[in-house]
Protein backbone atom coordinates (compact mmCIF):
# COMPACT_ATOMS: atom_id res chain seq x y z
CA UNK A 1 0.00 0.00 0.00
CA UNK A 2 2.78 2.36 0.87
CA UNK A 3 4.49 1.83 -2.43
CA UNK A 4 1.57 2.96 -4.49
CA UNK A 5 2.05 6.72 -4.17
CA UNK A 6 5.78 6.26 -4.77
CA UNK A 7 5.17 4.39 -7.98
CA UNK A 8 2.71 7.02 -9.07
CA UNK A 9 5.18 9.75 -8.20
CA UNK A 10 8.01 8.22 -10.20
CA UNK A 11 5.68 7.68 -13.13
CA UNK A 12 4.72 11.32 -12.83
CA UNK A 13 8.35 12.38 -12.87
CA UNK A 14 8.91 10.44 -16.08
CA UNK A 15 5.78 11.95 -17.60
CA UNK A 16 6.80 15.44 -16.51
CA UNK A 17 10.28 14.99 -17.87
CA UNK A 18 8.92 13.70 -21.17
CA UNK A 19 6.54 16.62 -21.45
CA UNK A 20 9.25 19.10 -20.54
CA UNK A 21 11.55 17.72 -23.23
CA UNK A 22 8.77 17.80 -25.83
CA UNK A 23 7.96 21.39 -24.87
CA UNK A 24 11.61 22.35 -25.10
CA UNK A 25 11.93 20.85 -28.59
CA UNK A 26 8.73 22.56 -29.67
CA UNK A 27 9.99 25.87 -28.33
CA UNK A 28 13.32 25.47 -30.15
CA UNK A 29 11.41 24.85 -33.39
CA UNK A 30 9.22 27.92 -32.86
CA UNK A 31 12.18 30.16 -32.02
CA UNK A 32 13.99 28.93 -35.14
CA UNK A 33 10.99 29.77 -37.33
CA UNK A 34 10.66 33.15 -35.64
CA UNK A 35 14.35 33.84 -36.16
CA UNK A 36 14.04 33.00 -39.85
CA UNK A 37 11.19 35.52 -40.25
CA UNK A 38 12.98 38.10 -38.14
CA UNK A 39 16.14 37.96 -40.25
CA UNK A 40 14.48 37.52 -43.65
CA UNK A 41 11.88 40.26 -43.13
CA UNK A 42 13.64 42.49 -40.63
CA UNK A 43 17.04 42.79 -42.24
CA UNK A 44 15.86 43.58 -45.76
CA UNK A 45 14.77 47.09 -46.84
CA UNK A 46 12.90 49.14 -45.55
CA UNK A 47 14.89 50.30 -42.50
CA UNK A 48 13.72 52.79 -39.89
CA UNK A 49 16.72 54.93 -38.80
CA UNK A 50 14.71 56.87 -36.22
CA UNK A 51 13.69 53.63 -34.53
CA UNK A 52 17.25 52.29 -34.63
CA UNK A 53 18.65 55.48 -33.08
CA UNK A 54 15.93 55.44 -30.43
CA UNK A 55 16.70 51.83 -29.50
CA UNK A 56 20.47 52.47 -29.41
CA UNK A 57 19.76 55.11 -26.80
CA UNK A 58 17.40 52.85 -24.81
CA UNK A 59 19.42 49.65 -25.04
CA UNK A 60 22.96 50.99 -25.05
CA UNK A 61 23.21 54.39 -23.44
CA UNK A 62 20.69 53.75 -20.69
CA UNK A 63 22.45 50.49 -19.73
CA UNK A 64 25.76 52.25 -19.10
CA UNK A 65 25.29 52.86 -15.36
CA UNK A 66 24.29 49.25 -14.65
CA UNK A 67 27.09 47.77 -16.72
CA UNK A 68 29.66 50.24 -15.37
CA UNK A 69 28.78 49.59 -11.72
CA UNK A 70 28.74 45.82 -12.21
CA UNK A 71 32.15 45.90 -13.88
CA UNK A 72 33.67 48.21 -11.28
CA UNK A 73 32.70 46.09 -8.29
CA UNK A 74 33.57 42.85 -10.06
CA UNK A 75 37.06 44.14 -10.90
CA UNK A 76 37.54 45.23 -7.31
CA UNK A 77 36.31 41.96 -5.80
CA UNK A 78 38.43 39.98 -8.22
CA UNK A 79 41.57 41.90 -7.20
CA UNK A 80 40.87 41.28 -3.51
CA UNK A 81 40.13 37.61 -4.01
CA UNK A 82 43.26 36.91 -6.03
CA UNK A 83 45.39 38.82 -3.57
CA UNK A 84 44.08 36.72 -0.69
CA UNK A 85 44.67 33.51 -2.61
CA UNK A 86 48.20 34.19 -3.84
CA UNK A 87 51.51 34.28 -2.05
CA UNK A 88 52.69 37.65 -0.93
CA UNK A 89 55.61 37.80 -3.23
CA UNK A 90 54.11 37.34 -6.68
CA UNK A 91 50.75 38.93 -5.82
CA UNK A 92 51.44 42.15 -7.60
CA UNK A 93 51.84 40.74 -11.10
CA UNK A 94 49.22 38.03 -10.59
CA UNK A 95 46.44 40.38 -9.48
CA UNK A 96 46.90 42.75 -12.39
CA UNK A 97 47.05 40.03 -15.01
CA UNK A 98 44.17 37.91 -13.74
CA UNK A 99 41.92 40.91 -13.31
CA UNK A 100 42.69 42.00 -16.88
CA UNK A 101 42.18 38.56 -18.41
CA UNK A 102 39.20 37.60 -16.25
CA UNK A 103 37.37 40.81 -17.00
CA UNK A 104 38.01 41.05 -20.73
CA UNK A 105 37.59 37.38 -21.59
CA UNK A 106 34.78 36.21 -19.32
CA UNK A 107 33.33 38.37 -16.60
CA UNK A 108 33.00 41.59 -18.57
CA UNK A 109 30.87 40.22 -21.40
CA UNK A 110 28.98 37.64 -19.32
CA UNK A 111 28.01 39.98 -16.49
CA UNK A 112 27.13 42.77 -18.90
CA UNK A 113 25.11 40.25 -20.92
CA UNK A 114 23.20 39.09 -17.85
CA UNK A 115 22.58 42.62 -16.60
CA UNK A 116 21.39 43.81 -20.01
CA UNK A 117 19.23 40.68 -20.35
CA UNK A 118 17.53 41.67 -17.10
CA UNK A 119 17.16 45.30 -18.05
CA UNK A 120 16.67 45.35 -21.79
CA UNK A 121 15.39 41.83 -22.51
CA UNK A 122 12.62 42.36 -19.98
CA UNK A 123 11.81 45.81 -21.35
CA UNK A 124 11.62 44.56 -24.94
CA UNK A 125 9.36 41.64 -24.02
CA UNK A 126 7.13 43.83 -21.85
CA UNK A 127 6.79 46.59 -24.44
CA UNK A 128 6.18 44.32 -27.43
CA UNK A 129 3.97 42.03 -25.32
CA UNK A 130 1.79 44.96 -24.32
CA UNK A 131 1.64 46.09 -27.94
CA UNK A 132 0.59 42.57 -28.90
CA UNK A 133 -2.20 42.14 -26.36
CA UNK A 134 -3.56 45.66 -26.98
CA UNK A 135 -3.63 44.94 -30.75
CA UNK A 136 -1.06 47.66 -31.50
CA UNK A 137 0.93 45.12 -33.52
CA UNK A 138 -2.18 44.24 -35.54
CA UNK A 139 -2.77 47.97 -36.02
CA UNK A 140 0.78 48.31 -37.35
CA UNK A 141 0.08 45.60 -39.92
CA UNK A 142 -3.12 47.29 -41.09
CA UNK A 143 -1.11 50.49 -41.57
CA UNK A 144 1.02 48.55 -44.07
CA UNK A 145 4.05 48.44 -41.78
CA UNK A 146 5.87 45.17 -41.13
CA UNK A 147 6.34 44.63 -37.35
CA UNK A 148 9.57 42.72 -37.99
CA UNK A 149 11.00 45.74 -39.78
CA UNK A 150 9.55 48.44 -37.56
CA UNK A 151 9.81 46.79 -34.12
CA UNK A 152 12.13 43.77 -34.16
CA UNK A 153 14.93 44.84 -36.51
CA UNK A 154 15.75 48.16 -34.77
CA UNK A 155 16.05 46.34 -31.43
CA UNK A 156 18.21 43.62 -32.94
CA UNK A 157 20.51 46.04 -34.75
CA UNK A 158 20.80 48.31 -31.72
CA UNK A 159 21.56 45.43 -29.35
CA UNK A 160 24.22 43.87 -31.60
CA UNK A 161 25.96 47.23 -32.12
CA UNK A 162 25.74 48.64 -28.60
CA UNK A 163 26.58 45.53 -26.57
CA UNK A 164 30.25 45.44 -27.70
CA UNK A 165 30.55 49.17 -27.00
CA UNK A 166 29.02 48.66 -23.55
CA UNK A 167 31.39 45.78 -22.85
CA UNK A 168 34.42 47.76 -24.03
CA UNK A 169 33.52 50.51 -21.60
CA UNK A 170 32.71 47.93 -18.91
CA UNK A 171 36.09 46.22 -19.41
CA UNK A 172 37.89 49.50 -18.92
CA UNK A 173 35.91 50.31 -15.78
CA UNK A 174 36.43 46.77 -14.44
CA UNK A 175 40.18 47.01 -14.85
CA UNK A 176 40.01 50.42 -13.18
CA UNK A 177 38.16 48.78 -10.28
CA UNK A 178 40.98 46.27 -9.88
CA UNK A 179 43.54 49.05 -10.16
CA UNK A 180 41.88 51.17 -7.48
CA UNK A 181 41.61 48.26 -5.03
CA UNK A 182 45.14 47.14 -5.86
CA UNK A 183 46.78 50.52 -5.44
CA UNK A 184 44.60 52.05 -2.71
CA UNK A 185 43.95 49.16 -0.37
CA UNK A 186 46.53 46.51 -1.25
CA UNK A 187 49.37 48.97 -1.54
CA UNK A 188 50.59 48.02 -5.04
CA UNK A 189 52.75 50.36 -7.03
CA UNK A 190 50.60 52.29 -9.48
CA UNK A 191 53.02 52.22 -12.39
CA UNK A 192 53.81 48.52 -11.94
CA UNK A 193 50.14 47.62 -11.85
CA UNK A 194 49.41 49.36 -15.12
CA UNK A 195 52.54 47.94 -16.73
CA UNK A 196 51.58 44.40 -15.65
CA UNK A 197 48.11 44.90 -17.06
CA UNK A 198 49.45 46.20 -20.36
CA UNK A 199 52.04 43.42 -20.62
CA UNK A 200 49.57 40.62 -20.08
CA UNK A 201 46.61 41.89 -22.03
CA UNK A 202 46.60 41.09 -25.73
CA UNK A 203 44.27 42.53 -28.28
CA UNK A 204 42.74 39.06 -28.75
CA UNK A 205 41.56 38.99 -25.14
CA UNK A 206 39.74 42.20 -25.68
CA UNK A 207 38.22 41.38 -29.09
CA UNK A 208 37.10 37.90 -28.03
CA UNK A 209 35.05 39.58 -25.31
CA UNK A 210 33.55 41.99 -27.81
CA UNK A 211 32.58 39.13 -30.15
CA UNK A 212 30.85 37.47 -27.22
CA UNK A 213 29.11 40.73 -26.44
CA UNK A 214 27.68 41.01 -29.96
CA UNK A 215 26.38 37.44 -29.75
CA UNK A 216 24.81 38.13 -26.35
CA UNK A 217 23.16 41.26 -27.74
CA UNK A 218 21.72 39.15 -30.53
CA UNK A 219 20.37 36.61 -28.02
CA UNK A 220 18.80 39.28 -25.82
CA UNK A 221 17.04 41.02 -28.72
CA UNK A 222 15.79 37.79 -30.32
CA UNK A 223 14.43 36.34 -27.07
CA UNK A 224 12.86 39.66 -26.07
CA UNK A 225 11.12 40.02 -29.44
CA UNK A 226 10.10 36.36 -29.63
CA UNK A 227 8.46 36.33 -26.21
CA UNK A 228 6.93 39.77 -26.74
CA UNK A 229 5.42 38.98 -30.15
CA UNK A 230 4.03 35.68 -28.89
CA UNK A 231 2.52 36.86 -25.64
CA UNK A 232 -1.22 36.53 -25.21
CA UNK A 233 -3.78 36.81 -22.49
CA UNK A 234 -3.59 40.30 -20.99
CA UNK A 235 -1.34 41.54 -18.20
CA UNK A 236 -0.61 38.04 -16.94
CA UNK A 237 0.57 36.97 -20.39
CA UNK A 238 2.86 39.98 -20.63
CA UNK A 239 4.31 39.15 -17.22
CA UNK A 240 4.97 35.58 -18.32
CA UNK A 241 6.59 36.79 -21.55
CA UNK A 242 8.88 39.11 -19.60
CA UNK A 243 10.03 36.39 -17.21
CA UNK A 244 10.56 33.91 -20.04
CA UNK A 245 12.56 36.43 -22.06
CA UNK A 246 14.93 37.09 -19.16
CA UNK A 247 15.34 33.47 -18.08
CA UNK A 248 15.79 32.10 -21.60
CA UNK A 249 18.29 34.77 -22.62
CA UNK A 250 20.28 34.32 -19.40
CA UNK A 251 20.55 30.57 -19.98
CA UNK A 252 21.39 31.01 -23.65
CA UNK A 253 24.03 33.62 -22.80
CA UNK A 254 25.75 31.25 -20.36
CA UNK A 255 25.59 28.37 -22.84
CA UNK A 256 26.80 30.52 -25.72
CA UNK A 257 29.61 31.83 -23.54
CA UNK A 258 30.81 28.30 -22.92
CA UNK A 259 30.62 27.48 -26.62
CA UNK A 260 32.39 30.68 -27.62
CA UNK A 261 35.13 30.23 -25.02
CA UNK A 262 35.92 26.76 -26.32
CA UNK A 263 35.73 28.04 -29.90
CA UNK A 264 37.85 31.16 -29.38
CA UNK A 265 40.42 29.87 -26.90
CA UNK A 266 40.46 26.09 -27.35
CA UNK A 267 43.18 24.97 -29.76
CA UNK B 1 -21.80 43.63 -60.15
CA UNK B 2 -19.13 41.81 -58.15
CA UNK B 3 -19.29 42.62 -54.45
CA UNK B 4 -16.52 44.85 -53.10
CA UNK B 5 -15.84 42.40 -50.29
CA UNK B 6 -16.92 38.79 -50.40
CA UNK B 7 -16.36 35.90 -47.99
CA UNK B 8 -17.34 32.38 -49.03
CA UNK B 9 -17.52 29.50 -46.58
CA UNK B 10 -14.68 30.82 -44.40
CA UNK B 11 -13.62 28.52 -41.59
CA UNK B 12 -11.20 29.10 -38.74
CA UNK B 13 -10.44 27.10 -35.62
CA UNK B 14 -8.05 27.83 -32.78
CA UNK B 15 -6.99 24.40 -31.57
CA UNK B 16 -10.18 22.43 -30.94
CA UNK B 17 -12.29 25.60 -30.84
CA UNK B 18 -14.19 26.30 -34.05
CA UNK B 19 -14.69 30.06 -34.31
CA UNK B 20 -15.79 30.60 -37.92
CA UNK B 21 -17.89 27.72 -39.24
CA UNK B 22 -18.49 28.40 -42.89
CA UNK B 23 -19.09 32.15 -42.80
CA UNK B 24 -20.30 33.72 -46.06
CA UNK B 25 -21.10 37.39 -46.57
CA UNK B 26 -20.88 40.02 -49.30
CA UNK B 27 -20.79 43.83 -49.25
CA UNK B 28 -21.32 45.97 -52.33
CA UNK B 29 -19.24 49.04 -53.10
CA UNK B 30 -20.16 52.11 -51.11
CA UNK B 31 -22.49 50.23 -48.75
CA UNK B 32 -22.34 50.21 -44.98
CA UNK B 33 -22.79 46.76 -43.51
CA UNK B 34 -23.25 46.33 -39.78
CA UNK B 35 -22.57 42.90 -38.29
CA UNK B 36 -24.34 42.26 -35.00
CA UNK B 37 -23.90 39.30 -32.70
CA UNK B 38 -22.97 38.26 -29.19
CA UNK B 39 -19.54 38.41 -27.62
CA UNK B 40 -17.09 35.75 -28.70
CA UNK B 41 -19.05 34.74 -31.81
CA UNK B 42 -16.09 35.46 -34.12
CA UNK B 43 -16.81 39.02 -35.30
CA UNK B 44 -13.31 40.36 -34.75
CA UNK B 45 -11.78 37.17 -36.13
CA UNK B 46 -13.81 37.69 -39.32
CA UNK B 47 -12.36 41.18 -39.83
CA UNK B 48 -8.84 39.96 -39.07
CA UNK B 49 -9.23 37.22 -41.67
CA UNK B 50 -10.11 39.80 -44.33
CA UNK B 51 -7.09 41.92 -43.32
CA UNK B 52 -4.82 38.88 -43.37
CA UNK B 53 -3.88 39.22 -39.69
CA UNK B 54 -5.41 35.78 -39.14
CA UNK B 55 -5.22 33.18 -41.88
CA UNK B 56 -8.46 31.21 -42.37
CA UNK B 57 -8.24 27.41 -42.45
CA UNK B 58 -10.36 27.28 -45.59
CA UNK B 59 -12.73 29.37 -47.69
CA UNK B 60 -12.46 32.25 -50.10
CA UNK B 61 -12.00 35.95 -49.38
CA UNK B 62 -12.20 38.36 -52.32
CA UNK B 63 -11.67 42.12 -52.33
CA UNK B 64 -12.67 43.84 -55.55
CA UNK B 65 -13.09 40.41 -57.13
CA UNK B 66 -9.53 39.28 -56.33
CA UNK B 67 -8.54 36.64 -53.83
CA UNK B 68 -6.59 38.05 -50.88
CA UNK B 69 -5.92 34.94 -48.78
CA UNK B 70 -2.24 34.34 -48.12
CA UNK B 71 -0.91 37.50 -49.80
CA UNK B 72 2.63 38.40 -48.71
CA UNK B 73 5.15 41.20 -48.90
CA UNK B 74 4.44 44.16 -51.18
CA UNK B 75 1.24 42.67 -52.58
CA UNK B 76 -0.11 42.47 -49.08
CA UNK B 77 0.99 46.01 -48.17
CA UNK B 78 -0.57 47.25 -51.42
CA UNK B 79 -3.87 45.67 -50.41
CA UNK B 80 -3.71 47.00 -46.86
CA UNK B 81 -3.20 50.54 -48.15
CA UNK B 82 -6.81 50.35 -49.38
CA UNK B 83 -8.10 49.66 -45.84
CA UNK B 84 -8.65 51.63 -42.68
CA UNK B 85 -9.38 49.85 -39.42
CA UNK B 86 -10.71 51.08 -36.10
CA UNK B 87 -9.76 48.49 -33.47
CA UNK B 88 -12.00 47.44 -30.63
CA UNK B 89 -9.60 48.78 -27.99
CA UNK B 90 -8.46 51.71 -30.17
CA UNK B 91 -4.93 50.17 -30.36
CA UNK B 92 -3.22 53.56 -30.50
CA UNK B 93 0.59 53.43 -30.39
CA UNK B 94 1.36 54.66 -26.89
CA UNK B 95 4.95 55.57 -27.72
CA UNK B 96 3.81 58.10 -30.34
CA UNK B 97 1.97 61.39 -29.97
CA UNK B 98 -1.62 61.72 -31.14
CA UNK B 99 -0.78 63.38 -34.46
CA UNK B 100 1.97 60.85 -35.15
CA UNK B 101 -0.60 58.11 -34.57
CA UNK B 102 -3.05 59.67 -37.00
CA UNK B 103 -0.31 60.30 -39.57
CA UNK B 104 1.31 56.86 -39.20
CA UNK B 105 -0.25 55.31 -42.29
CA UNK B 106 0.92 58.30 -44.32
CA UNK B 107 4.46 58.64 -42.97
CA UNK B 108 5.22 54.92 -42.81
CA UNK B 109 2.88 53.08 -45.17
CA UNK B 110 2.93 55.68 -47.95
CA UNK B 111 6.17 57.61 -47.51
CA UNK B 112 4.55 61.05 -47.08
CA UNK B 113 6.90 63.67 -45.55
CA UNK B 114 6.34 64.32 -41.85
CA UNK B 115 5.39 67.98 -42.22
CA UNK B 116 2.78 67.26 -44.91
CA UNK B 117 1.46 64.28 -42.96
CA UNK B 118 1.16 66.45 -39.88
CA UNK B 119 -1.11 68.88 -41.71
CA UNK B 120 -3.33 66.02 -42.85
CA UNK B 121 -3.39 64.64 -39.30
CA UNK B 122 -4.44 67.98 -37.81
CA UNK B 123 -7.14 68.24 -40.47
CA UNK B 124 -8.45 64.73 -39.70
CA UNK B 125 -8.38 65.47 -35.97
CA UNK B 126 -10.54 68.53 -36.67
CA UNK B 127 -12.98 66.31 -38.59
CA UNK B 128 -13.48 64.19 -35.47
CA UNK B 129 -13.86 67.29 -33.32
CA UNK B 130 -10.40 67.47 -31.75
CA UNK B 131 -8.31 70.64 -31.73
CA UNK B 132 -4.72 70.77 -32.94
CA UNK B 133 -3.28 71.01 -29.41
CA UNK B 134 -4.59 67.49 -28.75
CA UNK B 135 -2.19 66.38 -31.49
CA UNK B 136 0.81 66.93 -29.24
CA UNK B 137 -0.58 64.79 -26.38
CA UNK B 138 0.07 61.09 -25.89
CA UNK B 139 -2.72 58.47 -26.01
CA UNK B 140 -2.42 57.70 -22.28
CA UNK B 141 -3.38 61.32 -21.55
CA UNK B 142 -6.75 60.99 -23.31
CA UNK B 143 -10.14 59.72 -22.12
CA UNK B 144 -11.66 56.62 -23.70
CA UNK B 145 -13.97 58.68 -25.91
CA UNK B 146 -11.12 60.86 -27.15
CA UNK B 147 -8.99 57.77 -27.85
CA UNK B 148 -11.84 56.37 -29.97
CA UNK B 149 -11.95 59.63 -31.92
CA UNK B 150 -8.21 59.58 -32.49
CA UNK B 151 -8.45 55.96 -33.61
CA UNK B 152 -11.24 57.00 -35.98
CA UNK B 153 -9.07 59.81 -37.35
CA UNK B 154 -6.24 57.32 -37.87
CA UNK B 155 -8.57 54.91 -39.68
CA UNK B 156 -9.73 57.58 -42.15
CA UNK B 157 -6.43 59.48 -42.42
CA UNK B 158 -5.41 58.08 -45.80
CA UNK B 159 -8.92 58.26 -47.32
CA UNK B 160 -9.22 54.47 -47.62
CA UNK B 161 -11.81 52.85 -49.91
CA UNK B 162 -12.74 50.25 -47.26
CA UNK B 163 -13.09 50.92 -43.53
CA UNK B 164 -13.74 48.46 -40.70
CA UNK B 165 -15.09 49.63 -37.36
CA UNK B 166 -14.80 47.04 -34.59
CA UNK B 167 -17.19 47.94 -31.78
CA UNK B 168 -16.71 51.70 -32.17
CA UNK B 169 -19.11 52.61 -29.36
CA UNK B 170 -18.51 49.85 -26.81
CA UNK B 171 -17.56 51.24 -23.42
CA UNK B 172 -18.63 54.81 -24.19
CA UNK B 173 -21.46 56.74 -22.57
CA UNK B 174 -24.60 57.00 -24.77
CA UNK B 175 -23.92 60.61 -25.76
CA UNK B 176 -20.32 60.00 -26.75
CA UNK B 177 -21.49 56.85 -28.54
CA UNK B 178 -23.88 58.93 -30.60
CA UNK B 179 -21.14 61.46 -31.34
CA UNK B 180 -19.00 58.60 -32.68
CA UNK B 181 -21.93 57.25 -34.70
CA UNK B 182 -22.43 60.64 -36.33
CA UNK B 183 -18.73 60.93 -37.07
CA UNK B 184 -18.75 57.51 -38.71
CA UNK B 185 -21.76 58.40 -40.85
CA UNK B 186 -20.15 61.73 -41.83
CA UNK B 187 -16.77 60.25 -42.63
CA UNK B 188 -18.21 57.43 -44.65
CA UNK B 189 -20.44 59.78 -46.64
CA UNK B 190 -17.54 62.10 -47.34
CA UNK B 191 -15.25 59.27 -48.48
CA UNK B 192 -17.88 57.13 -50.17
CA UNK B 193 -16.14 54.17 -48.59
CA UNK B 194 -17.38 50.61 -48.25
CA UNK B 195 -17.61 49.78 -44.56
CA UNK B 196 -18.12 46.84 -42.25
CA UNK B 197 -18.96 47.79 -38.67
CA UNK B 198 -19.25 45.44 -35.76
CA UNK B 199 -21.42 46.25 -32.83
CA UNK B 200 -23.83 44.89 -30.29
CA UNK B 201 -25.28 48.33 -29.77
CA UNK B 202 -28.57 48.40 -31.73
CA UNK B 203 -28.87 52.20 -31.59
CA UNK B 204 -25.49 52.39 -33.28
CA UNK B 205 -26.41 49.69 -35.81
CA UNK B 206 -29.62 51.47 -36.85
CA UNK B 207 -27.77 54.72 -37.25
CA UNK B 208 -24.85 53.63 -39.39
CA UNK B 209 -26.17 50.61 -41.32
CA UNK B 210 -27.42 50.29 -44.88
CA UNK B 211 -27.48 46.54 -44.36
CA UNK B 212 -27.41 44.43 -41.23
CA UNK B 213 -26.15 40.88 -40.84
CA UNK B 214 -26.30 38.75 -37.74
CA UNK B 215 -23.51 36.36 -36.80
CA UNK B 216 -24.11 33.47 -34.42
CA UNK B 217 -21.63 30.73 -33.58
CA UNK B 218 -19.37 31.64 -36.49
CA UNK B 219 -22.03 31.78 -39.22
CA UNK B 220 -24.16 34.51 -40.75
CA UNK B 221 -27.70 33.52 -39.84
CA UNK B 222 -29.54 36.52 -41.24
CA UNK B 223 -28.76 39.40 -43.59
CA UNK B 224 -31.04 42.14 -44.85
CA UNK B 225 -31.57 45.87 -45.29
CA UNK B 226 -31.35 47.88 -42.08
CA UNK B 227 -35.04 48.81 -42.09
CA UNK B 228 -35.99 45.12 -42.32
CA UNK B 229 -34.31 44.18 -39.06
CA UNK B 230 -37.50 44.62 -37.02
CA UNK B 231 -39.40 42.36 -39.42
CA UNK B 232 -36.72 39.75 -39.94
CA UNK B 233 -38.95 36.87 -38.90
CA UNK B 234 -35.81 35.35 -37.40
CA UNK B 235 -36.08 34.33 -33.76
CA UNK B 236 -32.36 34.82 -33.17
CA UNK B 237 -32.40 38.36 -34.55
CA UNK B 238 -35.52 39.20 -32.57
CA UNK B 239 -33.97 37.96 -29.36
CA UNK B 240 -30.78 39.93 -30.01
CA UNK B 241 -32.31 43.27 -31.00
CA UNK B 242 -34.67 43.21 -28.06
CA UNK B 243 -31.97 42.02 -25.68
CA UNK B 244 -33.91 39.15 -24.17
CA UNK B 245 -32.32 36.48 -22.00
CA UNK B 246 -34.92 33.94 -23.20
CA UNK B 247 -34.84 32.66 -26.74
CA UNK B 248 -32.96 30.38 -29.11
CA UNK B 249 -29.58 31.96 -28.28
CA UNK B 250 -28.39 30.23 -25.14
CA UNK B 251 -25.60 32.06 -23.36
CA UNK B 252 -23.00 29.69 -21.98
CA UNK B 253 -23.29 31.32 -18.60
CA UNK B 254 -22.50 28.26 -16.59
CA UNK B 255 -19.89 26.75 -18.85
CA UNK B 256 -16.49 28.43 -18.88
N1 LIG C 1 -5.47 34.64 -31.84
C1 LIG C 1 -6.37 33.86 -31.21
N2 LIG C 1 -5.97 32.69 -30.64
C2 LIG C 1 -6.86 31.89 -30.02
N3 LIG C 1 -8.17 32.16 -29.90
C3 LIG C 1 -8.63 33.29 -30.43
C4 LIG C 1 -7.76 34.21 -31.11
N4 LIG C 1 -8.50 35.26 -31.54
C5 LIG C 1 -9.77 35.00 -31.14
N5 LIG C 1 -9.86 33.84 -30.48
C6 LIG C 1 -11.09 33.24 -29.93
O1 LIG C 1 -12.09 33.29 -30.91
C7 LIG C 1 -13.35 33.59 -30.33
C8 LIG C 1 -14.00 34.72 -31.09
O2 LIG C 1 -13.25 35.88 -30.84
P1 LIG C 1 -13.67 37.32 -31.40
O3 LIG C 1 -13.80 37.25 -32.86
O4 LIG C 1 -12.67 38.27 -30.86
O5 LIG C 1 -15.09 37.55 -30.72
P2 LIG C 1 -16.05 38.79 -30.92
O6 LIG C 1 -17.18 38.28 -31.73
O7 LIG C 1 -16.49 39.18 -29.55
O8 LIG C 1 -15.26 39.87 -31.61
C9 LIG C 1 -13.11 33.90 -28.88
O9 LIG C 1 -13.55 32.82 -28.10
C10 LIG C 1 -11.62 34.07 -28.76
O10 LIG C 1 -11.17 33.55 -27.54
MG1 LIG D 1 -14.46 41.56 -30.99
Amino acid sequence: MLQKPDAAASWNIAAHLGRAILNLLREIGLVTLFLKDMLAQGLTPTFYPRQIADQMLKIGYNSLPVVGLTAFFTGGALALQIYLGSSRFNAESLVASIVALGITRELGPVLAGLMVAGRVGAAIAAELGTMKVTEQIDALVTLATNPFKYLAAPRLIAAVITMPILVAIGDTIGIMGGYIVGTRSLGFNEYAYLKNTADFLKLDDFTSGLIKAAVFGFIIAVMGCYHGFNSRGGAQGVGRATTNAVVSSAILILAANFALTSLLFGD
Amino acid sequence: MTPHIELKDVRKSFGPKQVLRGLSIAVNKGRSLVVIGGSGTGKSVMLKCILGIIRPDSGEINVGGESVVGLRGTERDQLLLRFGMLFQGSALFDSLSVWENVAFGLTHGRGVARSAARDVAIDKLAQVGLTSDVGALYPAELSGGMQKRVALARAIAADPEIIFFDEPTTGLDPIMADVINNLIVDCVKRLGATTISITHDMASARKIADDIAMIHRGEIIWQGEANQVNRSGNAYVDQFIHGRAEGPIQMDVLRP
